[in-house]
């Protein structure tokens, strides 16, 4: 078997071949595409910094093997913005300081975007905490990612509601 | 991580065959593997890429009631499957309390059977691990051994299995449908993992290159959802690995128990299911003096393995609460934290 692998990768058809198996998710991106704003912090699964959504669903890019996902859609923080127009997570975000240093964010939105998309916390702070608690934040900004969770989900419900 | 050769099996008889040759791992999400993969840990020759399997990722119902659950279902889609949570919600609250979101959207069923420990010497290939070197001796024995076994361990051996969906599992009867070189062959979740005894490296009753292709939920397990919980005691909020857990269901019959379930995490090289706890609540009120009685049996052969007796009384309590808590009846809806040893109990009662 030829080592390719065919990916959507936000919105756009990519086949790359790969010179070893062991290439994760986030290397590839990372290190092949110079997607770099989905981020390494522990390489294991702990921290969340690299969280994607993979077929429409948040994942830990570090713990998927690229050869196993070929085929699977791609989505990471740089597809998330139609043109100038900021997703409503990310407008969230600023609006309400939800980081410091910012090494996690783009990590903590996508996590976001896929928990808005679950649809099971809604706009209750303790739900969406605890499925925002896969993303560590080391500068401690929970107070205001989850203020920003909370109004992206609202702001997306009344898009929804008006379409 | 260790070179390997990758293969991408067609059929579940393919993947068999590949599984079978020495050196040989199945990649289902890879969230355990891919981790012991990164510290050299697992060192596999050969990847069995189970991703691209045709017919292992179904949810059907049993004409007994129960659920058929194949082997790549991902943890996040069977705990929000509208008859898990109706029929079978400790199950439900035990896969939610476990991991992250992103990893519950990875994770397998069949992984989540086959999760290693997380001794930390396990994990620390300059450390002596019997599990991971046979006869390398345990620097767990001595060490920094606070959160490890107080049931079923010995001088080779005293890690946890660190699963919280296989205490649900066991405590309700599960049933592992498994497809081998020989042949399709079940055994009961209950019998699947090992206590170490002098050979903890077999850690499960698996042959080379058999695959866990199903799990089923017996129907008559359903018959506890109204009084069904999980319980599970961390050491931060949430996202962490269990200290202690407690999967309880009760069937109660004009206000005395009929039958109950109790099984235990944390605590062992494998879920502990409870039985002789079980048979003591049968008959009796429920309350919480039948539970500290049905508790003080699950742990009366416990023993601290190390720096750990404090786990024996936090068992005891949490086997407690998890029964106060069924008693109290399942939830309309699992609370925002899901196996929150910290939330109120209904009625006031207390562990």
């Amino acid at each position: 078997m030829s080592l390719s692998v065919t990916l959507t990768i936000n919105h756009v058809p990519r086949t790359i071949d790969l010179d070893d198996p062991r290439v994760t998710l986030l290397d590839l991106l990372r290190e092949r595409l110079n997607l770099t704003g989905t981020k390494k912090g522990c390489d294991r699964g702990q921290c969340g910094a690299c969280t994607i959504l993979l077929d429409g669903r948040r994942v830990n890019a570090c713990l998927a093997l690229a050869i196993s996902h070929d085929g699977a859609e791609v989505l990471t923080i740089e597809g998330l913005a139609q043109g100038d127009t900021l997703h409503p997570v990310q407008a969230a975000f600023i609006a309400h300081d939800a980081l410091q240093c910012g090494f996690c964010t783009p990590g903590q939105i996508m996590s976001a975007v896929g928990l808005i998309g679950e649809g099971q916390a809604g706009t209750d702070p303790e739900r969406v905490r605890e499925g925002m608690s896969g993303n560590l934040c080391r500068c401690a900004a929970y107070r205001g990612i989850t203020e920003a969770v909370v109004e992206a989900t609202q702001a997306m419900t009344t898009q929804q509601e008006a379409a | 991580m260790n070179r390997f050769d990758y293969v991408r099996p067609r059929t579940v008889a393919e993947a068999v065959a590949a599984g079978a040759e020495p050196g040989s791992a199945f990649l289902a999400a890879g969230t355990n593997l891919l981790d012991l993969m990164k510290i050299g840990v697992a060192r596999p020759a050969r990847l069995v890429d189970l991703n691209h399997l045709p017919g292992l990722s179904s949810i059907e119902a049993l004409p007994d009631g129960g659920l058929r659950i194949g082997a790549q279902i991902r943890n996040a889609d069977l705990a929000h499957h509208a008859q898990v949570v109706r029929r079978f919600p400790a199950v439900a609250e035990a896969l939610l309390s476990g991991a992250s979101a992103q990893l519950r959207n990875a994770a397998t069923v069949g992984g989540n059977l086959l999760q290693r420990t997380r001794c930390s010497y396990f994990q620390d290939t300059a450390s002596a691990c019997n599990k991971r070197a046979p006869g390398s001796g345990c620097d767990a024995r001595g060490g920094d051994n606070r959160l490890h076994a107080v049931l079923g361990w010995s001088e080779s051996c005293i890690a946890t299995n660190p699963s919280d969906f296989c205490v649900a599992l066991a405590a309700f009867d599960a049933v592992v449908e498994i497809e081998g070189p020989a042949g399709r062959r079940e055994i009961p979740l209950r019998d699947f993992h090992r206590l170490p005894g002098s050979t903890p490296d077999r850690e499960t009753d698996l042959a080379p290159g058999e695959l866990i292709v199903a799990l089923r939920l017996p129907g008559e397990a359903a018959g506890f959802a109204p009084h069904s919980r999980y319980v599970k005691l961390r050491e931060r909020t949430s996202y962490a690995f269990a200290v202690v857990s407690a999967a309880a269901g009760l069937r109660i019959e004009d206000g005395r128990i009929a039958a109950a379930r109790l099984a235990l995490g944390g605590v062992a090289a494998k879920p502990w299911r409870a039985t002789a706890a079980e048979a003591a609540l049968v008959g009796a009120a429920p309350g919480a003096d039948a539970f500290r009685a049905a508790a003080g049996l699950a742990l009366a052969e416990a023993k601290p393995s190390g720096d750990n007796a404090f786990k024996i009384e936090l068992a005891r309590r949490i086997a407690v609460r998890a029964l106060i808590l069924a008693a109290a009846g399942t939830p309309a809806r699992l609370p925002a934290l899901p196996a929150s040893p910290f939330a109120p109990i209904p009625g006031g009662l207390h562990g």
